[in-house]
């Protein structure tokens, strides 16, 4: 009874572990989602590219924090120039002529990354050891990865500083204006392309850091470009417009898609961890649409 | 003594026979003229899509977002060309609009959408600060509702959100927009009151844009009447409150004794401004 309940934990851990960085991947899309009303199809590719940028730089044999700096840098300089060539031009066109073009993006992103690098796997160690927690599994018998813990935790610090970031302060004040009105906004003298480059980047960093520690994971390959697809049901189930939902929401998913693996799976049949998400996807679709936390839309009477 | 303040005012504002087109096709502004004198309150007048607010927003440079663009003409502030410049830019230099429908950051509390009209400045939080608390003592009931979402708040504290919101820029000179719509009577007269005591107080000039003719003109010096995208008459504020075309077409009195309507409609359609 007690070796099952310790399971049932393990397994518990684990979905919510895999489930911080799914909350990750979805912040990038919930950041430009909410400044500019754009879904960003891009943002899988934005993590491939980024990654492969770190990898490769990385193997020229580059100082690791370095090459993070750089990485970086490429990344806030690619929001710069997606802003100027292809947010800036098409200003006040409607929403679904932005997303057309975030798909193209995406598609021109993922050849740029493996034209400019290559398409060949590339492994990536950043220096922490997947292998279990010894003091944990030694006092409880409960098997926890050290790697799972450590990514929590800088996801957790990074999606802390961003929530911080677009909460407090003269920057995330303008930040959430935009996002509620943005010719309100621009008429009292937010400069829109300046916060639409601040959110590109800041999806950009997002997109380092998940496709960082994705590719420690799968090794950085085209493949790491559709964990955006585990992003969308943590954004259906969170709401696309809400920080807090993205985070709740990727811990729901990997700890439902784990713990129905682990218990429904061999009722119905095993494969159920890659689709349960979509399942839940659907049925809050149907029932609440909005999300559990998508912002409320204000009506007054 | 309005009459003396224009004559003796330097021109803030002039807005030289600009052409504005929508989506490279549809023409709005027909080549509109006017002027803003240096602490005055101009209204502009007119019906719906007379071309009140796309003035306005020329004058702002909010038409890109809109797809419009300037084909004609120029405009000048404090003597120099402002076409082309940003919003951002223009409100560092001290032109702020308040757009129409009032557009209050929702989610926002009251406290944090005044914030963001400091959002150009960079003369440090203390002084900002102090704006804040000059614009509670305009706005009394904002202070009471600071920390309340402005999406729940009432039109009339929205309104004043807007103006206030406005004011933290320290701006010369507010385009305000339509500020009446929606609102009770009552409110109305306070939100001109107050502007009228910004305007004598704190030296901000208005250029208005409004519908309800009456009471922008009893709180105006000056006024513009709009048809169709151009300027049909202008003159001091009081004497377009008399002038008899204005009384029939815009304030909706015909000049003391009853006619018969057919008799009058067809008069003025002959008399008529523009086809």
């Amino acid at each position: 009874m007690l070796m099952e309940l310790a399971f049932a934990i393990e397994v518990l851990i684990a979905g919510l572990l895999s489930g911080v960085m799914y909350s990750l991947v979805a912040l990038g899309f919930v950041l430009i989602f909410k400044a500019s009303g754009v879904f960003n199809f891009a943002q899988g590719a934005m993590v491939l590219f980024a990654a492969l940028t770190f990898v490769r730089i990385l193997e020229m044999g580059v100082n690791f924090w370095l090459a993070v700096a750089i990485a970086l840098a490429v990344m806030i300089l690619l929001a710069i120039i997606i802003e100027r060539v292809m947010l800036r031009p098409l200003v006040a066109q409607p929403v679904i002529i932005l997303f057309m073009a975030t798909i193209g993006l995406n598609y021109f992103l993922e050849g740029l990354a493996q034209g400019i690098w290559d398409s060949q796997v590339h492994g990536l160690d950043i220096g922490i050891p997947d292998v279990p927690w010894m003091s944990v599994l030694e006092s409880t018998n409960i098997l926890i990865s050290l790697f799972d813990v450590w990514s929590a935790v800088i996801c957790g610090i990074l999606v802390l500083l961003l929530a911080f970031f677009f909460q407090k302060g003269r920057i995330g004040r303008a930040l959430r204006a935009v996002a509620d009105d943005n010719q309100a906004a621009m008429s009292v003298g937010i400069p829109l392309q300046l916060i639409w480059a601040i959110v590109w980047a800041a999806a950009g960093l997002v997109a380092l850091v998940a496709g960082t520690l994705w590719g420690q994971r799968l090794g950085v390959q085209f493949s790491i470009s559709l964990v955006a697809l585990k992003a969308l049901p943590v954004l259906i189930l969170g709401g696309f417009n809400s920080i807090a939902g993205a985070i709740i929401g990727g811990l729901i998913i990997g700890a439902t898609e784990k713990l129905a693996e682990v218990y429904l799976g061999p009722i119905i049949g095993g494969g159920i961890e890659s689709w349960s998400a979509y399942f839940i996807a659907m049925l809050f679709l149907i029932f609440r649409p909005q999300g559990l936390f998508g912002e409320e839309i204000i009506e007054r009477v | 003594m309005e009459a003396a303040l224009k004559d003796k005012a330097a021109t803030l504002l002039s807005v030289n026979n600009i052409e504005v087109v929508y989506d490279h096709v549809i023409l709005v502004l027909k080549g509109v003229s006017l002027e803003v004198p240096e602490k005055g309150i101009v209204a502009l007048l007119g019906a719906n899509g007379a071309g009140k607010t796309t003035t306005l927003k020329s004058i702002s440079n909010l038409l890109m977002a809109e797809r419009g663009n300037i084909t004609k003409g120029t405009i000048e502030y404090q003597g120099e060309p402002i076409q082309g410049l940003s919003a951002n830019q223009l409100v560092k230099r001290g032109v702020i609009q308040v757009m129409e429908g009032r557009r209050c950051f929702e989610h926002l509390t009251v406290e944090e959408n005044l914030l963001t009209g400091a959002f150009t400045r960079s003369d440090g939080a203390s002084l900002i600060r102090q704006d804040l608390d000059l614009v509670y003592s305009y706005f009394p009931r904002l202070k009471d509702r600071r920390n309340s979402t402005s999406g729940y708040t009432s039109g009339g504290e929205q309104q004043m959100t807007a103006v206030g919101r406005a004011l933290m820029a320290r701006p010369k000179m507010i385009l305000l927009d339509e500020p009446s719509m929606g609102l009770a009577p009552t409110l109305v007269e306070e939100i001109f009151e107050i502007m009228q005591q910004l305007n004598e107080k704190e030296q901000v000039t208005f250029l208005l844009a409004e519908q309800n003719t009456n009471i922008a003109l009893r709180y105006s010096h000056y006024g513009y009447i709009l048809e169709n995208g151009r300027v049909v008459m202008d003159g001091e504020a009081s004497a377009l409150l008399d002038n008899q075309d204005v009384k029939e077409f815009y304030l909706g009195v015909s000049g003391g004794q009853k006619k018969s309507f057919r008799k009058v409609k067809h008069y003025r359609r002959r008399k008529r401004w523009l086809s």
